[in-house]
């Protein structure tokens, strides 16, 4: 057995070639992934507890979606290029469905956010004056049609999309970790488990995002919590936030396990080089502690009043943020902190405060949908106010 | 009046026509791009790379080091930076050294690439054996970095040789992540992918590489699968000769005399 020690890196393996900006792209894509499974659990599979959140979540996902593709722009060398990905595909590359998937997903968030809004645009026209009136009757698209047929059809258009939605955000976001999955030069990315690690810490995500969002949406805009509504979303989040947390030690375990030339640099990788953000904050701090309060949540739910639930699982859906940003962090940085050689690390990766790749614009690029969401908001309530909107009927 | 609506009825048809034929031509411009950009990422037809009658379709490189033959001097390191315009700390060619005790302990290491070649080590320990090993861009047959360019911009030409189109490539740094050997990168002025073209602009005017014409031991090798009584050819079907990381089945056509077990 000859010892090698972790000291040679391949002369280009110096730089860091994926920043921070490719750790916000897929996190910010699983939002949108996430926030729309949490729309269609109410529309197809009928979870009527979901309603409150059921409009906040389909505006979530577009709004994350208008800015999924920032940090991508941010990162490529020629940005002004970056259209030839869909204009001239190259269909071998994953990358290249990029363009496809992206486009579809968008046109198929956007019918469906119209198809659950346009009774109540076509309201808010005809109260209107000037150019609010014109603003409305434009989105209404010429079709002024509130008919309880009309709407009848608008509601299982509705169900249709957002059951064919729901193949469409796993594939967008699958996609995401298969384009780090499918990276055989990478002894880290490289396992068929990384597509399916992504899309369900992407769903994590986007129920604790929502879940955050209708808590501080309900106490900012004085409406009531609903409590059931809280505990449904506690629950999800307590199963999905399970399921990715087991796919993603299954990982390391079977690495571990089957003792490949892979695991003499993997293991020193999350032990050593990325041990506090790896076992620290993604595995202890983000999995265990809201593991724990979830399933106060869950379990003891009749011991707890609706304050107490709130805050729990407020907490919890915040801590289940940061665990899958530092999932996304750790897969991406923690990838490249070791040379392709298998036997050397590069100094540890700090990203620039300013600067076009910089934690300033990785602020800045997440607080847009949070700014988008707001202008919405100021047009088209987020909140469900009306039972007989298409929306907000429960799926037959 | 009719004759003023006929005529304004005409300009708008010949507008529409106008219109169409336009919108044809956007078509044909963007499906047309679409096609060549296509032809060009899976194999570039010989007439799109002739240049003063070199034709790419009758040549097949290959390339060969000699480990043994390889003293670490970092000539080719330097002749490469110098011919290629190399930015500093990157490396389209570089040289490791191995020194591997009889206790079993590995050491490898390659001062900036060895671009100003290797001092000596002290390190008091029972060297068993050691060497050189000069690396560059394998030119796989089965490259993941063509296969996963999102634009294209990556390709193998049919002469064997994996190119990257500056003005295509968008910087994304996807084949940079995809090459298992570290032989690309992202240039520092460009933008774009960077890498060994196996001095493509020499080749192509009957010229040999940088790196292969300044090793002074003859170390490194170019040789040509389709011309007749090719030393290189000849090795490689006589001689115990192996390739970096088989096991990926990148299927490399850089190819190596002597590779030892430890190399990575």
């Amino acid at each position: 057995m000859h010892e090698q020690g972790l000291n040679f890196l391949f002369p280009n393996d110096f730089h860091i070639m994926w920043s921070l900006m490719i750790a916000l792209y897929p996190y910010i894509t699983g939002l949108v992934a996430g926030a729309f499974i949490v729309s269609s659990l109410y529309h197809v599979f009928g979870r009527s507890e979901l309603k409150p959140v059921a409009r906040l979540s389909m505006v979530a996902s577009l709004s994350f979606l208008l800015v999924a593709t920032m940090p991508l722009l941010a990162h490529l060398g020629h940005p002004e290029r970056a259209l030839n990905i869909m204009l001239t595909p190259h269909f071998t590359s994953a990358m290249s469905a990029f363009g496809m998937i992206y486009g579809l997903y968008l046109i198929l968030v956007l019918v469906e956010i119209w198809l659950i809004y346009r009774v109540e645009i076509i309201e808010l026209a005809a109260r209107s004056r000037g150019f609010k009136r014109w603003f409305f009757a434009s989105l209404a698209l010429g079709v002024y049609d509130t008919s309880p047929a009309a709407r009848e059809v608008d509601r299982k258009a509705v169900v249709v999309l957002a059951g064919l939605g729901i193949p469409a955000a796993c594939i967008l976001h699958g996609y995401v970790g298969f384009m780090f999955g499918s990276v055989k030069a990478n002894a880290f990315w490289s396992t068929p488990l990384m597509p399916i690690i992504f899309l369900f810490s992407a769903v994590t995500s986007g129920v604790a995002m929502i879940l955050i969002l209708y808590e501080i949406l309900c106490k900012t805009g004085g409406r009531r919590i609903d409590g059931a509504c809280v505990q449904s979303l506690a629950q999800w989040l307590w199963l999905f936030a399970t399921v990715t947390v087991t796919l993603e030690v299954l990982e390391i375990v079977s690495l571990s396990y089957e003792q490949n030339e892979e695991w003499l640099i993997v293991g020193p990788l999350i032990f050593d080089k990325i041990a506090f953000s790896f076992i620290g904050i993604q595995m202890i701090f983000g999995s265990l502690i809201p593991f724990v309060l979830l399933a106060i949540v869950v379990l003891m739910r009749r011991y707890l009043t609706d304050p107490m639930r709130h805050v729990i699982a407020f907490v919890a859906a915040c801590i289940l943020l940061i665990q899958v940003f530092s999932m996304r962090w750790n897969v991406v940085i923690g990838g490249q902190i070791f040379s392709k050689s298998g036997v050397g690390f590069r100094e540890s990766y700090v990203p620039e405060l300013f600067g076009r790749e910089g934690i300033a614009m990785a602020l800045l690029i997440f607080i847009l949908p949070f700014v988008i969401m707001g202008i919405f908001n100021r047009f088209l309530p987020l909140a469900p106010n009306r039972p007989e909107e298409p929306g907000g009927e429960d799926p037959a | 009046m009719t004759s003023k609506k006929n005529e304004h009825s005409c300009s708008r048809r010949e507008f529409l026509s106008l219109a169409a034929k336009g919108a044809g031509a956007v078509a044909v411009v963007l499906f047309s791009g679409d096609l060549a950009l296509v032809s060009a990422s899976s194999a570039v037809k010989g007439a799109d790379l002739a240049i003063g009658g070199y034709d790419p379709t009758r040549h097949r490189y290959i390339y060969l080091v000699d480990i043994d033959k390889c003293i670490g001097c970092g000539a080719c390191v330097r002749a490469c930076s110098h011919e290629n315009q190399v930015p500093k700390h990157f490396f389209r060619t570089w040289v490791e050294r191995y020194e591997i005790s009889r206790s079993g302990e590995v050491a490898i290491d390659s001062p900036d690439g060895a671009l100003e070649g290797f001092e000596p080590r002290a390190t008091g320990e029972d060297i068993g054996k050691a060497f050189f090993v000069p690396k560059l861009c394998n030119h796989c047959s089965n490259t993941p970095c063509v296969q996963l360019c999102p634009v294209g911009a990556s390709f193998t030409s049919p002469d064997g040789v994996v190119l990257v189109d500056q003005e295509r490539c968008i910087g994304c740094s996807y084949c940079v992540q995809a090459c298992p050997y570290g032989s690309r990168f992202i240039h520092p002025e460009t933008h774009t992918a960077s890498k060994c073209t196996l001095c493509y602009h020499r080749l192509t005017r009957g010229m040999t590489t940088a790196c292969v014409q300044n090793c002074p031991t003859g170390a490194r090798k170019i040789g040509d699968a389709l011309a007749l009584g090719d030393e290189v050819a000849e090795i490689l079907a006589t001689r115990d000769v192996r390739v970096l990381k088989p096991e990926l089945h990148t299927q490399p056509n850089c190819n190596y005399l002597g590779l030892s077990k430890e190399v990575r």
